[in-house]
């Protein structure tokens, strides 16, 4: 197997915008990582996203996105993890070069959301749950994240404002993000006091709704010299599934998903979390930043969120986390999200962005963790 | 009327959902006096409620009395007036619900409030004739008033299953029923209306009086009673004065009345009014106690039916919760929530 | 409006139809046809008692489409008698005084529905329980 660089990053920004189509955004973001790679042309697409054939009425975005980003005749097809399909997109593309089967593949996550009215985006959204035995109930995608979060705080003692601090360290380092939706900080009052959405989360704990594509392009590590001195090298990935409802966890507070991806992830890359300098945290709801970080090794259990509040995850802080934003402020375009995250990270490891690291990690979780990647990258 | 085998009823549930309305509370918004209000309060389904679910939970309870197995049950009759589904049977779901299915016989009874003693008179044929061991019968309504009108103060929610079966398990041995019927148009709601009208004063004499009181004599004819020779006597109850005048005018004592009386705490549930007034005294009548029961349903007719509890009634009674429980499980709501939990807002 | 996928799961969610693996004896709700345990395929149908607590809980404010009409609600994990967790909404609740423990009985109740002409999804929720006798 060879071992994988990324050559090109590109993205779109994250926010509503009303006169971009899926396939504008799709193909923006194909070409700005093209241009940053000095490439025209790849050999295949791999394109992360959620759903676009319900905020879209679009299926076959293979085709739709090679065909409009003028790629030709190449391979091209969709991969889906829910919220997590954007993490999933780059393990096919990553197993793509390091099997040799292709040279330079495109990795494009992309989400339109804004497409759909009302409470339609609600309603799609919790596809990602189990339909038949949650989503029925008209429990909604937050409800069961808030169902989490009362347990966790039931099981743990874990205060309210601690969980808070998520939010409100993604806002402070989306200031310097220009693709960022919300380049505005918020204080922690204004969090715990925003309106209730599903009893206890509140509304400024959970991710928006936007759109916005990210692409990356991969190909070898030794063919990478060839087109840039810093590559960011691949060290580790691995995309492992839970069950589907969070009713069939072994625990409600942790995601084995993220646990065992993780294990993968450090096997794989000969690392351990005291290697790790920076994460790109799925932080879609405050809860799941605290979990991540307990999951992937970080905290012990029931202290994430004390970590947070204690500021250990502040760029200058011991372990920076969602240093572009995060999915709270930069935005969680769904199927996306995942492309973002290693964007953020690639930008941080070869010295374009807030945090000068050598080794990172990427998380990015689908549902309620239900299907999560865990990426670790580094300068070589 | 008598059957051929000796039966009776062998299992009963009630169910009244927890939301009130106070009917000084509907006076005062339609500008009446809030103390001159024909019932306490009325009983107000809440908005994942309907007739359906309602006749699931009843229809619980009368199994857990009954302790049969649901496959022995050859017909599951859902009398009503207020479907959730104009066309499509409640008895299909509320069949599948408690596990009759698929040998069954599962059909809707309309006749305004008596369509639940209909279907209880349909039972009882079915059992008493041979053609099936058991037979669950429920009269269950969740009733519309239209706002300002009269019938608003009193339109509630509520229902009650009996499952009828042989005598030797019965909680309440059958003794005769009769039917008396008549072309009388005193309260009616056409096909594709939301409301029901009625004829104020004429739903008086000669609509629930007329019937209610014909029925209880021919059956007492049969019988060789008199109403007042029952330890409880039970009627249909829209109101309060209406049964305790019909009382009055079969020459039966107030006290035989008031234990099977529920409107005043709940309203007029409609399709399970008479039968929830029998829930109510099976709750607390003794073995050897006599029962005359006595439906009234607008268009016209009433079904009246002759009980004798057995000692099996000590035994089941407290299975499930009883007519009390469910009355005294209140919230008390105010109109505008009401307004929305009964969709009256037109969006 | 999906007429199939209701009529395949209204049995199993007016009863609590789950599964219990014949060869582990593990129990499953929903039910399975391959035993997450085990990973054997011979399972029959086992129906859940019913009664449970609330394991966690959430009110919700921002329904999804569908489901303004009992808003706000509650919704929780249920964690029946034989250990079993199940997702339902509760009713006839006071949402203020809802706790992590408290005893729930499973009722049958209007999931939701396709507007005024559509089918009614009826199905499970639970509630405080009832007592028999006053």
């Amino acid at each position: 197997m060879e071992e994988v660089a990324i050559i090109g990053i590109g993205c779109t920004p994250v926010g509503e915008p009303w006169h971009k189509s899926l396939r504008n955004m799709a193909v923006e973001s194909t070409w700005a990582a093209m241009d940053d790679a000095g490439i025209d042309q790849v050999d295949g697409l791999v394109v992360g996203n959620m759903s676009s054939g319900n905020f879209n009425d679009q299926e076959s975005l293979g085709s739709l996105i090679a065909d409009y980003a003028g790629l030709g005749n190449i391979s091209a097809f969709k991969v889906e993890g829910a919220c997590g399909s954007g993490g999933a997109a780059f393990k096919a593309g990553l197993m793509a070069v390091a099997s040799g089967y292709h040279e330079t593949v495109c990795v494009t996550g992309v989400e339109k959301m804004t497409d759909v009215v009302g409470d339609n985006a609600t309603k799609i959204l919790a596809n990602a749950s189990d339909r038949e035995y949650e989503a029925i109930h008209g429990i909604s995608f937050v409800g069961l994240n808030a169902m989490i979060m009362r347990r966790y705080i039931h099981d743990y003692n874990v205060k309210r404002e601690d969980l808070c601090s998520f939010p409100v360290n993604s806002h402070k380092n989306a200031v310097h993000n220009k693709y960022a939706m919300f380049r505005k900080e918020i204080k922690l009052d204004t969090v715990m006091n925003s309106p209730s959405v599903a009893d206890p989360m509140t509304l400024m704990e959970c991710a928006p709704i936007c759109d916005g594509a990210a692409s990356l392009i991969l190909t070898t590590k030794e063919k990478a010299k060839e087109f840039t001195d810093t590559p960011v090298v691949v060290k580790g990935c691995s995309v492992k599934v839970d069950t589907i409802g969070v009713h069939d966890r072994k625990t409600v507070t942790s995601m084995n998903a993220t646990v065992t991806a993780a294990k993968d992830a450090y096997k794989q890359s000969g690392c351990t979390p005291k290697d790790i300098e920076t994460i790109e945290l799925h932080d879609a709801f405050s809860i799941m930043g605290a979990i991540g970080l307990e999951d992937l090794g970080f905290a012990e259990r029931g202290k994430g969120a004390r970590m947070a509040a204690e500021g250990e995850i502040a760029i200058g802080g011991r372990l920076p986390c969602c240093t572009f934003g995060g999915l709270k402020a930069r935005g969680h375009p769904v199927g996306a999200t995942g492309v973002y995250q290693l964007a953020e990270l690639g930008w941080n490891l070869r010295g374009d962005g807030p945090v000068d690291a050598e080794v990172g990690m990427a998380q990015n979780i689908g549902g309620t963790g239900s299907t999560v990647s865990v990426t670790i990258m580094g300068r070589d | 009327m008598k059957t051929i085998k000796d039966i009776g009823i062998v299992g009963y549930g009630a169910y009244v959902p927890m939301y009130r309305i106070k009917n000084s509370d509907i006076a005062r918004v339609w500008g009446n006096d809030p103390n001159r209000v024909p019932v306490k309060e009325k009983s107000v389904p809440g908005p994942d409620e309907d007739a359906c679910t309602i006749a699931c939970e009843a229809s619980k309870n009368a199994l857990l009395r009954a302790l049969i197995d649901p496959q022995k049950l050859g017909a599951v009759w859902v009398g009503t007036e207020s479907k959730p589904y104009a066309v499509k049977p409640t008895s299909t779901i509320v069949a599948e619900v408690i596990g009759a299915t698929p040998l069954i016989n599962a059909a809707d009874w309309e006749f305004a409030c008596k369509a639940g003693t209909e279907a209880l008179q349909g039972a009882l044929g079915y059992v008493g004739s041979g053609m099936s061991e058991y037979a669950l019968a429920i009269g269950v309504d969740t009733a519309q008033g239209q706002p300002a009108d009269a019938l608003e103060y009193t339109a509630a929610a509520g229902g009650s299953a009996l499952i009828v079966g042989p005598a030797s398990e019965s909680v309440a041995l059958y003794e005769g029923s009769c039917s008396y019927v008549t072309d009388t148009p005193d309260f009616w709601r056409r096909q594709h209306e939301h409301y029901p009208k009625h004829a104020s004063r004429f739903t008086g004499m000669p609509a629930y009086f007329y019937h209610i009181t014909n029925a209880a004599k021919q059956l007492c004819g049969e019988m060789g009673t008199e109403p007042n020779d029952y330890d409880y006597v039970i009627l249909h109850q829209p109101n309060t004065k209406f049964p305790m005048a019909a009382a009055s005018m079969l020459g039966v004592d107030k006290e035989k009345v008031i234990p099977g009386l529920i409107a005043p705490y709940i309203g007029n549930t409609y399709a399970g009014s008479a039968v929830l007034g029998l829930a109510a005294v099976f709750d607390v009548a003794k073995p050897g106690e006599k029962i005359l029961c006595v439906s009234y349903g607008s268009g016209a007719g009433s079904d009246a039916f002759s009980f004798t509890m057995t000692e099996k009634i000590d035994e089941v009674r407290n299975n499930a919760p009883n007519v009390k429980s469910y009355v005294g499980r209140r919230v008390s709501i105010d109109y505008a929530t009401y307004a929305r939990y009964r969709q009256k807002i037109r969006m | 409006m999906s007429v199939p996928r209701h009529w395949r799961e209204n049995v199993k969610r007016y009863r609590l139809l789950g599964s219990r693996c014949n060869s582990c004896g593990k129990l499953h709700y929903p039910e399975r046809t391959v035993c997450p345990e085990c990973k054997s395929r011979e399972l029959s149908t086992y129906q859940f008692k019913g009664n449970g607590k609330i394991y966690s809980y959430t009110v919700v404010w921002a329904p999804p489409e569908g489901y303004e009409f009992c808003k706000p609600y509650a919704a929780a994990l249920i964690e029946l008698e034989e250990g079993e967790i199940v997702t339902a909404q509760l009713t006839d609740c006071d949402l203020d005084k809802l706790e992590i423990g408290m005893p729930v009985e499973p009722v049958v109740r209007k999931l939701f529905a396709y507007g005024e002409a559509g089918i009614i999804v009826y199905g499970y929720k639970f509630r405080p329980i009832m007592p028999k006798a006053k």
